[in-house]
């Protein structure tokens, strides 16, 4: 089953939300991943004004292919969230209230999702021209010398995604993987 | 002697590069719509029915599959008999990479100083080039775009010879237990035994071209292919590493002689979208 949630996530939606519920997102998500990260993260260290507001927000680790001039965007798909493990939970203690990827996060990414009462969301990775079907209307708001890596803003619609990880410690990676695993001689 | 203008060669990486990225192939598109019945779980029948519509759209739209189109493995076969003329046979290569990821709004994902600056080189070259010289005259270009999120979940380990074939298993499954959701799945899995160090990575990236579904004509690899499949299915990873039991579409398993002191074990990673191309000039 499918249930719709909307941008900004509240915490009651967020308390609601269980690893392994299918969710179709709808409104505005921020998009940005390795270099963004590291200098947004750079830009806290030195006590300096962010470019963007991640408070309430949900950032979607993307670095799409190239628009055609019709098009708002390029196939977009999610890319390796372990890789922004090491500026998340910085982020997620701004007020950063979800992410959407694919892949194994961190015990300090999960902590940090527990502590502030966010969610990670993962994206089919390599489902990208499918996805990018839900993604109506995308611009560059920050670091656009960045190329794919810059930080966009999207406008989504119906957006898939399922739960991971949530704040009542649900990791789907590791329910999924124990309810099908055939131990070696078993 | 027969002499090809490598203005040919340009030509055909450039459309290999876009067909690869844009078309998936009909063994992975067969595997995933026998899966979509096959798999147990539900949110892994689920992954399969949103990949067999991404590739239906990619087709349709001329999308990339996947938005990491990857950096460009050329591999090319060379017949003796062949003379390059009108340029520098290297250079056409890139050339062909450049215009392919540019006419085809496939993503530029190649940095040079990786490890300072990581500039973004702007057309997705260099290529990545494997050449091998066979008899003949002619000319076989396979390109295969390689994403990053698998790629980085590859390995390779130099076993001792009496770690043997047990030896060689644990280090495969190991190394696909690691790799989760993180490459992919359903991946497939290529793997190179012996040779030298860089000998065994480049066997275990060369069999990564067989087709999904295609045994082995060595009885005892493809009887290695079958267990490794079997024990990668057993991790329970399944599609995306959501749980399922469809871990790895399949295993290949190419070996070479080695030295009498090693035992390379060489494993490359490939994700779903296990995208390449091939003519023959
Ligand atoms: S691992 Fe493959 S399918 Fe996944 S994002 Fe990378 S290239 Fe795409």
């Amino acid at each position: 089953m499918n249930r719709t949630v909307a941008t900004p996530l509240t915490d009651d939606v967020i308390s609601d939300l269980r690893a392994g519920d299918r969710v179709l997102i709808t409104g505005t998500i921020l998009a940005a991943r390795d270099a963004a990260h590291k200098r947004l993260v750079e830009l806290i260290e030195k006590g300096e004004p962010l470019p963007i507001d991640v408070a309430g927000q949900i950032i979607y680790y993307v670095g799409p292919s190239p628009a055609r001039p019709d098009r708002p965007i390029g196939s977009a798909g999610p890319t390796t969230s372990g890789r922004m493990d090491a500026y998340t939970p910085v982020l997620l203690d701004m007020g950063l209230k979800g992410m959407i990827g694919k892949g194994y996060r961190s015990q300090a990414v999960k902590d940090a999702i527990v502590r502030n009462r966010a969610v990670y969301l993962a994206a089919v990775g390599g489902a990208a021209a499918l996805i990018a079907q839900s993604i109506e209307a995308a611009r560059v708001i920050a670091y656009e010398d960045l190329g794919p890596e810059a930080i966009r803003e999207m406008q989504v619609v119906e957006f898939p995604a399922i739960v991971v990880n949530d704040i009542h410690g649900g990791d789907l990676y590791e329910q999924g993987r124990m309810q099908f695993e055939r131990k070696v001689g078993s | 002697m027969r002499e090809i203008d490598v203005a040919e060669i340009r030509d055909a990486v450039a459309r290999l590069a876009i067909d690869a990225c844009y078309h998936l192939g009909e063994d992975v598109v067969g595997f995933f719509e026998r899966a979509v019945d096959e798999e147990e779980s539900e949110a892994g029948r689920d992954v399969f029915r949103q990949l067999l519509e991404n590739a239906t759209i990619a087709r349709g739209g001329n999308l990339p599959l996947c938005q990491d189109t990857g950096l460009a493995v050329v591999f090319l076969e060379v017949g003796q008999d062949v003379h390059f003329a009108g340029g520098d046979l290297g250079s056409a290569i890139d050339e062909g990479v450049r215009r392919g990821y540019g006419d085809g709004f496939l993503r530029k994902s190649s940095v040079t100083a990786p490890f300072t600056e990581r500039k973004n080189t702007g057309d997705n070259t260099p290529a990545v080039v494997h050449t091998s010289i066979v008899p003949g005259d002619q000319v076989k270009i396979t390109l295969a775009p390689k994403g990053g999120g698998a790629e980085n979940m590859s390995a390779l380990s130099m076993l001792k010879p009496s770690q043997g074939r047990p030896g060689v298993v644990d280090f495969v499954v190991d190394t696909v237990a690691k790799a989760g959701p993180n490459a992919c799945p359903p991946m497939v899995v290529g793997v190179g035994v012996g040779s030298t160090f860089e000998g065994a990575a480049l066997l275990a990236k060369r069999s990564l071209m067989r087709e999904v579904g295609s045994s082995n004509p060595d009885p005892v690899l493809a009887e290695l292919e079958d267990e490794l499949e079997r024990r990668c299915n057993d991790l329970g990873i399944g599609p995306q590493g959501l749980g399922g039991r469809i871990t790895v579409m399949d295993v290949f398993v190419q070996d070479a002689p080695a030295h009498i002191a090693s035992l390379p074990v060489a494993v490359n990673i490939q994700c779903h979208s296990a995208r390449h191309k091939q003519v023959v000039i």
